[in-house]
């Protein structure tokens, strides 16, 4: 805990810091011009994984097996076959719904599709991109070498790579929009928002999901509010709930530049499995770091001058430099 | 006319042949590795994708590999030419490690088959360090081998072009210098993007370049004067113990450079109290910190530095000390999150001892085929 806590506190510092040193420090990226994006409401989950069974359905993957019985789906976490999938946090008795103590909840685990993702950064072979419009990230197996950078350059630890297969390759959730799916671009939604009975998973523009999140950070506990299904700017039903104790925290609204996947609870989120993030994205410092070094080649091009000039002195008085 | 000499020693012993034994097991779970897949071989999973392949054969080998490196400063661009009879075996030391390092990575690779890609133009991401560390490695790799090569002209007496090569040396000399800079100081940017993975104590964000490039030297020099006293004592060749003395001075100011920038950064972001937090990562820290000042030590000290033997417990400090800082870096101390724990399976780390026994070999053969070592009469 003491490790996590001071990941928190110091990146705010550091940013600090970094933007006084360098001129041209690169910021976080800014939100997608017209985001896509899910809202996961714990709260609203009741963890009937219809939404892990249609991420298989849709992406063409095998259930996984519990006790070598195919009982729906039983995958505990994420793997080269399961893109998407429910957790459960549970401490003590594990009694009561959306409680820290004594209590359980369910957090859903799939791709956030960061803002500034870092999985994106970090590909040597732009594998990995971040689509311009939709802000949606996808992977291509024909330009991946399989270096695995990007596993570990996501917060999440979201890319999975089949090491399994001797010709294996990276799978993560890509809102049901890679090609030969497509069905954000055909205008349906991902798999997981269609089939949620209680829209603890929402689909929509990040905007209209964000102010959703905000209306709900409003309301107060016990009050009854219309709960939507689906895709948040034309929900296809509603549904009246009691408001629970919601955590006044919208995950990935600015974590670590913020994320298109955002989710509230009713349980802080490093309970739920989160990861330590300050506001400001690691792959924005990185880049800053590397783009300061390399801007256009100039700093290796002194160098290189500088350092052949020097060479050329010193070895010149032994005819070339005899290595 | 040359100043180095091959050792005229038989090529087949019985540590070479120990040697083969642990290459040809290292060559049998590569086998494996690449007709099964990664999975069969490793320990690696999702939280841990990158292992002792990576960690080892590449992020710490390619630093043991900076011997060369480290000698092309002193010799070339500090203008030491004194030190030039210990040039050769650190090149050629380099020229394995890096070959080496790169092989690793290329086994390491999951998607093996599309490795050029990195080498395409249209696929190249500007933005990702790991760009620059392989195009850079790769690079790096072709101009050590450029400055080896005078060494096998000369044994084949190719003596025409081996006047070209030398009249133009000088500047593969000048980018052998300028590569390692870039790339090594890379590997530490890479721990950047790794965020909040990397323990704090290690995390040092924008100083990340300066700290991996400083301690790819220490590693480097240390690898020079270990290479040259145990030359001296396995092949029972003259000790050349004064000059690495001398030498021994230069890494001194280095080294204590180093702990300030490492300690000043550790205490201006409030992070002292974490070394004394009694878990893994303050343990090992204090170990690796324990690792650099032992050598800083001996090398401070006039009596203990002229001795061989206590230069080369220094060397050998440095040498975990440099090799502990990038293992607790991307592997001890790294944490992608709760449910994830990684150790190398014994195959995982048989390919990277074959691996390792491989190299050795081929150093072995070439000082005793080829003129690397310096001569023992004055030439």
């Amino acid at each position: 805990m003491k490790r996590r806590d001071f990941l928190k506190a110091s990146l705010g510092g550091t940013a600090a810091l970094l933007s006084s040193g360098a001129a041209e420090a690169r910021g976080n990226l800014e939100p997608a011009e017209d985001a896509i994006g899910m809202l996961f409401d714990s709260t609203l989950c009741i963890g009937c994984k219809a939404c892990v069974s249609k991420c298989k359905e849709v992406n063409g993957m095998p259930p996984v097996a519990m006790e070598d019985e195919i009982q729906y789906d039983a995958a505990r976490d994420l793997s080269p076959q399961t893109l998407n999938v429910i957790k459960v946090y549970m401490e003590g008795v594990g009694t009561h719904k959306d409680q820290a103590v004594d209590g359980f909840a369910f957090e859903k685990r799939s791709c956030m599709h960061c803002v500034d993702p870092g999985c994106v950064s970090v590909c040597p072979v732009t594998a990995l991109r971040r689509h311009p419009k939709t802000g949606i990230v996808t992977y291509h197996a024909d330009a991946c070498i399989g270096c695995r950078t990007c596993m570990v350059g996501c917060p999440y630890n979201v890319p999975q790579f089949d090491y399994d297969n001797p010709f294996g390759e990276i799978h993560k959730c890509q809102m049901c929009n890679q090609a030969g799916v497509e069905r954000v671009d055909k205008g349906m939604m991902t798999g997981c928002a269609e089939v949620c009975p209680t829209g603890a998973t929402l689909f929509g523009s990040r905007k209209a999901l964000l102010e959703e999140a905000q209306r709900r950070m409003t309301l107060s506990a016990g009050e009854i509010y219309n709960y939507p299904r689906g895709d948040i700017r034309k929900p296809e039903s509603h549904h009246e709930k009691q408001v629970p104790a919601y955590q006044k925290h919208i995950w990935g609204e600015k974590e670590a530049g913020g994320t298109n996947v955002m989710h509230i609870s009713a349980i802080s989120f490093d309970k739920l499995g989160m990861p330590p993030l300050g506001e400001r994205s690691y792959a924005s410092i990185s880049e800053t770091v590397q783009h300061t070094l390399y801007k256009y080649l100039a700093l290796p091009a002194v160098a290189l001058a500088g350092l052949t000039f020097v060479v050329r002195r010193n070895t010149s008085d032994d005819e070339g430099g005899d290595s | 006319m040359s100043e180095h000499q091959a050792l005229k020693r038989p090529i087949i012993t019985l540590p070479f042949m120990l040697l083969a034994a642990v290459a040809l097991v290292g060559l049998y779970f590569l086998a494996i590795r690449f007709t099964s897949g990664m999975g069969f071989v490793t320990n690696l999973n999702s939280g841990y994708a990158w292992g002792v392949w990576v960690v080892y054969d590449v992020i710490v080998g390619t630093a043991l590999a900076c011997g060369g490196y480290a000698l092309a400063i002193t010799v070339y661009v500090l203008n030491k030419g004194e030190y030039h009879p210990l040039i050769r075996p650190a090149l050629l030391a380099s020229l394995l490690g890096y070959a080496l390092g790169g092989l690793g990575a290329f086994i390491d690779m999951g998607r093996w088959w599309q490795f050029y890609n990195i080498f395409l133009p249209w696929h190249m991401n500007f933005n990702s360090v790991m760009l620059e560390v392989g195009l850079c490695v790769a690079t790096y790799i072709l101009v050590l081998f450029i400055e080896f090569s005078p060494t096998l002209l000369e044994k084949i007496g190719a003596k025409g072009l081996l006047k070209t090569l030398n009249k133009v040396l000088f500047f593969f000399i000048a980018l052998g210098v300028l590569l390692p800079t870039m790339h090594q100081s890379s590997l530490g940017s890479m721990l950047i993007a790794m965020g909040h993975k990397v323990h704090p104590l290690w995390q040092s964000l924008h100083i990340q370049p300066l700290l991996a490039v400083m301690t790819a030297l220490i590693m480097g020099f240390a690898v020079v004067v270990f290479e040259a006293s145990f030359t001296a004592v396995g092949f029972r060749r003259p000790s050349e113990t004064p000059l690495l003395t001398r030498l021994s001075k230069g890494i001194v100011g280095l080294m204590g450079l180093y702990l300030i920038i490492r300690f000043a950064e550790i205490i201006l972001r409030g992070k002292l109290g974490l070394i004394f937090a009694g878990d893994l990562g303050s343990w090992m820290f204090l170990l690796e910190t324990t690792l650099f000042i032992f050598p800083l030590l001996v090398l401070l000290s006039p009596s203990l530095r002229q001795r061989g033997h206590y230069l080369l417990y220094a060397a050998v400090s440095m040498l975990f000390a440099g090799a502990l800082y990038r293992f607790n870096a991307f592997l001890i101390t790294y944490d992608p999150g709760p449910g994830y724990s990684y150790f190398p399976s014994v195959s995982e780390i048989m390919v990277t001892a074959g691996v390792i026994a491989i190299e050795i070999m081929a150093y072995l053969f070439l000082v005793k085929k080829f003129p690397v070592l310096h001569s023992t009469d004055p030439a």
